[in-house]
């Protein structure tokens, strides 16, 4: 009811000031204003849940301390929480996520962004591409136990370990083509941008296309390659759905990356319904305070390196 | 145009505020109870609930959130009832502000089922269960297995222990039994929701388990009883304490609360003394205030409360059955009548 009510208001604003031109500061006062209060507001946002995180897992942090992180047992039952075995899981399962699909997403980007630029091939590639990225991470999941699983469990049996098909490799190839859009469409567009100067330059020198992308475009548009890498483990680092399906769930120090093991995101999926005391609740908060911070720390990482690619 | 945009909106409006002003009226002439709790017997609940507003037009809002979040929000008194698989432990009971009761509604039970060739019916002991979700036996041609299936051909294959991975009801009832039949269990791993499990697989909720045992050959895990009927798979019979191996059904896990049961109904029904109950059984509870006149509550509603409790010992009783889940025995009705009797409203007792 209210929301009718401002959208009249502003309706009736925005009306005003087409008929009456000498009125327009006063919409550009509103317009200014509404864009500086978003602004303030994702910042307030942000800060909010950081503070009403660290508030409520005050009493594990009291309880445990740097214990809490270094600790490698979890088990609610004595209620003993230490989130390594999960801090692991989450960074092994993102790295090698990330090895796995770093190859592909560059070849994708240089495929869409310097050979085939425009016409249907490239078109069915984009938009596959993108429809990757819209899939629901549940279906994921469901892919990934129905047909990756059955396939890397026959592979576990050719090395000769024990044959489960879940754990951090399934999950970890899983969460590997789940991220190569974003790096890839991002690794698209800045090798699209290459000026063609310096490329038409080097091709009249007498370089080959080869030579072109490993001297030219790829120097040039690394950071931006690096930028689309790193907002992709973003995504690795929190994914949740896919990741618990296939990953075993098994809340200890992981001893193989075919063994199973478990996430940050996973374990706060899974226990939060039925965490029945103060001190397991906020323990699981704690966990999602220390993915904020792996995110974040990642991210700054991310932030610098990119910086210091910068071609001058 | 604009016009025409505007008397759309003035129409919107004017919809709107006729459509609240009904469902206001709506809200004052009709009590709802609002409930939310374990998942467990939720579809049980929503059976329940539809049939009572059928007769009683009474609506009641039921939400499977789980019984922690059950318990949470009793405490919080956002809700008029809970509902939970594990009884409240006397550490939080106290730590509430007034007294919690607890009403059993029906009994669960907890199958063991397995993944083997041509999947033979096996006969389990507490002991052998124990040892295979230790992790110290890991072959299927255990002796402790053979001894107990003398007929059956086990195979030489490694066992994958599968578990829940999410926090559960399920969970407690079967590491609630094999806390009580063994002491090594109950002091390395105990009963609870969630364990730290020594060994095996955790998958998501009673599919995610089943779905693993049936992608995994030589694989064991637990699941509720009615998730195994439904979905055909085996289940093993369970020895009980009298020395029966007893095949997991409704009836049995009915008879496995044939036992003394407390004032408070507060009690597991695992490895009980009944000679044919099935050992991995429990009850689910519904949890209330015994005083009724918290946050400005009225008395109409706590009747509404009581009324319906009555009606789910009594009338309520021909639906778990129905649904796949074991209904409360004479004498666990009888408890519940007296813990209802306990209710009451600014001190006086709401059933005489």
């Amino acid at each position: 009811m209210e929301l009718t009510l401002s959208n009249n208001n502003k309706i009736t604003i925005s009306s005003n000031s087409i008929k009456y031109s000498d009125n327009w500061k006063l919409g550009e006062n509103i317009f200014n204003s509404v864009l500086t209060g978003s602004g303030i507001m994702i910042i307030m946002i942000v800060i909010g849940i950081f503070l009403t995180l660290i508030l409520s897992s005050l009493p594990s942090i009291k309880q445990f301390g740097i214990n809490f992180v270094t600790g490698t047992t979890w088990d609610p039952v004595f209620e003993r929480f230490g989130a390594l075995p999960f801090i692991a899981g989450t960074l092994i399962t993102s790295f090698l996520a990330l090895l796995i699909s770093i190859p592909f997403s560059i070849a994708i980007s240089i495929l869409l962004g310097e050979y085939f630029k425009r016409g249907i091939f490239s078109g069915f590639i984009k938009s596959m591409t993108e429809l990757l990225a819209g899939v629901p991470s549940v279906i994921f999941g469901f892919w990934g136990i129905f047909f990756l699983v059955p396939i890397v469990r026959e592979f576990e049996k050719i090395l000769g370990i024990t044959a489960y098909g879940i754990g951090i490799f399934s999950s970890s190839i899983i969460l590997a083509i789940m991220i190569i859009p974003f790096s890839a469409s991002v690794g698209r567009e800045v090798i699209e941008l290459v000026p063609s100067d310096i490329k038409e330059a080097a091709y009249a020198m007498g370089a080959t296309r080869y030579e072109v992308i490993k001297k030219i475009v790829l120097p040039y548009a690394k950071s931006g390659i690096f930028a689309g890498i790193i907002l992709s483990l973003g995504r690795a680092l929190g994914e949740t759905m896919a990741v618990t399906m296939l990953i075993g769930n098994f809340n200890k120090m992981p001893t193989s990356i075919f063994a199973p093991a478990n996430t940050m995101a996973s374990v706060i999926a899974n226990e939060f319904s039925e965490s029945t005391f103060e001190l397991y609740t906020s323990s699981l908060i704690e966990i999602g305070v220390l993915l904020f911070i792996v995110s974040t720390v990642i991210n700054l990482i991310g932030k610098w390196v990119i910086k210091r690619m910068v071609v001058r | 145009m604009k016009k025409l945009l505007l008397i759309t909106l003035i129409a919107l409006l004017a919809l709107s505020l006729i459509q609240c002003d009904g469902e206001k009226k709506k809200a004052t002439k009709e009590l709802e109870l609002l409930g939310a709790g374990a998942s467990f017997p939720y579809p049980l609940y929503s059976k329940m609930f539809s049939e009572y507003f059928k007769a009683n037009s009474i609506k009641i809002n039921y939400q499977a959130i789980g019984s922690g979040g059950g318990i949470r929000q009793l405490t919080a008194k956002t809700v008029d009832f809970g509902g939970t698989d594990a009884f409240m432990k006397e550490k939080d009971l106290s730590a509430t502000d007034g007294e919690i009761l607890h009403m059993p509604t029906c009994i669960g039970a907890v199958s063991v089922t397995y993944n083997l060739p041509n999947n033979p019916e096996l006969n389990f002991t507490g002991k052998i269960i124990t040892d295979i979700f230790l992790g110290k036996i890991t072959k299927w041609n255990d002796s402790a297995i053979k001894k107990e299936n003398q007929d059956v051909k086990l195979p030489d294959e490694k066992i994958t222990v599968i578990h829940r991975s999410d926090g559960s009801g399920t969970s407690f009832v079967f590491t609630d039994y094999l806390s009580k039949t063994s002491t090594e269990w109950k002091t390395k791993v105990g009963a609870g929701k969630s364990l730290s499990w020594p060994v095996g697989l955790g998958g998501k909720g009673n599919p995610g388990v089943a779905g693993l045992i049936k992608q995994i050959p030589g694989s064991i895990g637990y699941v509720e009883l009615i998730y195994a009927e439904q979905n055909d798979l085996p289940v093993a019979k369970i020895q009980n304490k009298s020395g029966n191996f007893i095949r997991p059904s409704l009836e049995s896990s009915s008879l496995s609360a044939q036992i003394d049961i407390p004032e408070d109904t507060r009690i597991t029904i695992t490895d009980t003394d009944a000679a044919e109950g099935y050992p991995i059984s429990s009850f689910t509870w519904l949890i209330f205030y015994k005083e009724q006149s918290y946050n400005n509550r009225t008395k109409e509603k706590a009747e509404t409360l009581i009324q319906l409790l009555n009606w789910m010992i009594h009338d309520g009783q021909k639906y778990p059955t129905e649904l796949g889940y074991a209904s409360l025995p004479a004498s666990a009705i009888e408890k519940s009548k007296l813990i209802i009797k306990k209710v009451t409203f600014n001190g006086t007792n709401l059933v005489k």
